[in-house]
């Protein structure tokens, strides 16, 4: 199923959250949703939900639009809100068995989808505990499973990890992962390795405009800046750095944190210094210990595309 | 209709794993009890016939205070801990949200009043009780705290604050409960009617004494549609903001 949101735009009072925004995403494609706080993410998944209505544009879903179809698409989206707001005098599983009723899930399979969903967002220690004496760990994988609870066709993930410890973040990594090879799942995020990890695609939205829409390495090819070496080479020669800045294809030679005889080697534009550099360790009598190309990060991109 | 019962099924479930419904019981039935049995003056023993009428005259008083108290968190506490984002998410729409609410508010006041039915047997014991009398007051007793239920989840659905809730609601029932009636007194005759008719005091009454009249029911049935009509509007008003 896929969703194609057109010229949405959303305000709140004399403030616009989001600001003629449009894109599409295909089926079986995990889409990031990047940007700083405040940056609208929340406020489109909420229109796409059908929570909020846009104050122009439409969304839909397949040809369903959220102004004219509002229960079909809720009945194929499973959502996440953010924070994960859940009855908290509820038992895991009368809570997940209400939603799954909640829906349209066929009576008989109420019961072997709960305990589906148990299984697989790893409620299992924790099944006979009310909602409210869970850790945010646990309520996130509640939150889960109540998300997927119906094996919906969209899922809309609102910040899916924040709260948790670095295990539990690994686990709904590949489960979202696992999960979006069949299905479209759009998931919201400022935590930029996160998204990294898991989507195919990523948009960045900034004041309530889309900034960047690619892949990570559309998005990286995108960023300023030549690539850059990170090279250690072990010798006794105190010439190094005249040595490597004498390179054609090398632009700039700084000494690199990491220690002695270590170097950032930044290229020419167009120009690979890789081969030169070995060659020149090979002429020299050299040691290459180490030659790692440094990517550009996400963090830059990010940081480039948001600020000011 | 079934997304209403699931709704409806859930709350009484909240009301009853919670203290909520057991403290409602506790306190309707022992209030009402005492002004109903040992009060003196008014009471079932100084009427001198056996009927029902203090009891229906004291529950007009316990349940408009009552059903504002349960149901001032129905809507304001979902909206003020964000759930009722997943709720309206999924697929029900805003009518069965709020008629799975006031179904299950409106269910837990009748299991409190059919606690009441031994005051029936106790004083058919003691004389010729008017049948007739008793079930058009019960069914008076179940249409006003249809209307004072419909008149608490708009309240709640207008705020996320409980408190707020709970005296708006109280504060838009006693127009129904007394304003009405005192108005009637001070306005001119052709006015008068009018007002006089909104007041629920007078159709209670002659409910409660036997007198079903259809003007009664339809003026009872409508406040309570009224009430459904407006929280759902303001339900839906939430997605505009």
């Amino acid at each position: 199923m896929s969703i194609t949101v057109s010229n949405l735009t959303k305000t709140y009072g004399s403030q616009k959250a989001i600001d003629n925004i449009s894109f599409e995403v295909k089926t079986g494609e995990i889409l990031g949703f990047l940007g700083p706080n405040g940056a609208g993410k929340s406020t489109t998944m909420k229109i796409i939900t059908c929570f909020l209505k846009p104050t122009s544009g439409n969304v839909t879903l397949n040809g369903y639009s959220i102004h004219d179809h509002s229960r079909s698409i809720r009945r194929r989206i499973g959502y996440l809100p953010e924070n994960t707001p859940l009855y908290t005098d509820m038992p895991i599983v009368d809570y997940l068995t209400l939603s799954a009723e909640l829906q349209e899930v066929p009576r008989q399979q109420v019961r072997a989808r709960v305990r589906e969903m148990i299984d697989m967002c790893g409620l299992g220690p924790e099944r006979h505990k009310n909602i409210g004496e869970l850790s945010k760990g646990y309520r996130q994988r509640v939150g889960l499973a109540q998300a997927l609870i119906h094996d919906p066709e969209v899922l809309i993930l609102d910040e899916p990890t924040t709260g948790l410890d670095p295990n539990q973040i690994v686990e709904i990594r590949s489960l979202i992962k696992e999960i979006g090879q069949k299905k479209t799942v759009m998931l919201s995020s400022h935590i930029l390795k996160e998204v990294e990890a898991t989507c195919d695609r990523i948009l960045i939205i900034n004041r309530g405009e889309l900034v960047a829409d690619g892949s990570t390495e559309e998005l990286r090819r995108r960023a300023k800046g030549a690539d850059q070496l990170l090279i250690q080479i072990r010798t006794e020669d105190p010439g190094t750095k005249e040595a490597l800045l004498g390179l054609a294809s090398v632009a700039d030679v700084r000494p690199a944190e990491k220690g002695s005889n270590s170097w950032m080697v930044d290229a020419r534009p167009e120009h690979d210094p890789r081969e030169d550099i070995f060659k020149l360790c090979v002429k020299k009598g050299w040691i290459l210990t180490e030659m790692t190309p440094i990517e550009s990060s996400l963090e830059d991109i990010f940081r480039e595309l948001t600020e000011n | 209709m079934h997304q209403i019962w699931i709704l409806c099924r859930r709350e009484i479930n909240a009301f009853f794993d919670s203290l909520i419904a057991y403290i409602m019981l506790i306190v309707f039935l022992g209030l009402s009890g005492v002004f109903t049995w040992l009060f003196g003056g008014g009471d079932i023993f100084f009427v001198g016939q056996a009927s029902l009428g203090s009891f229906f005259g004291i529950a007009f008083w316990t349940l408009f205070f009552f059903i504002p108290a349960i149901t001032m968190r129905m809507v304001a506490e979902e909206e003020n801990t964000g759930t009722l984002e997943l709720l309206v998410t999924k697929p029900i729409s805003n009518f069965q949200i709020i008629a799975g609410k006031w179904l299950a508010a409106w269910l837990l006041v009748l299991i409190a009043l059919a606690f009441t039915f031994p005051y029936y047997l106790t004083v058919a014991n003691l004389g010729p009780i008017d049948h007739g009398a008793t079930f058009s007051g019960y069914l008076a007793l179940a249409l006003l705290s249809g209307v004072y239920t419909s008149i608490g989840m708009f309240a709640s659905s207008l705020t996320n604050n409980q408190i707020v809730a709970f005296i708006l609601s109280l504060f838009i029932a006693f127009f129904f409960q007394l304003l009405f009636g005192q108005l009637a007194t001070i306005l001119p005759a052709s006015l008068a009617g009018i007002v006089e008719f909104l007041s629920l005091n007078q159709h209670y009454h002659t409910m409660s004494r036997g007198v079903i009249d259809l003007s009664s029911l339809v003026y009872l049935l409508s406040l309570i549609f009224l009430g459904f009509l407006l929280a759902t509007a303001s339900l839906q008003r939430r997605a505009w903001r």
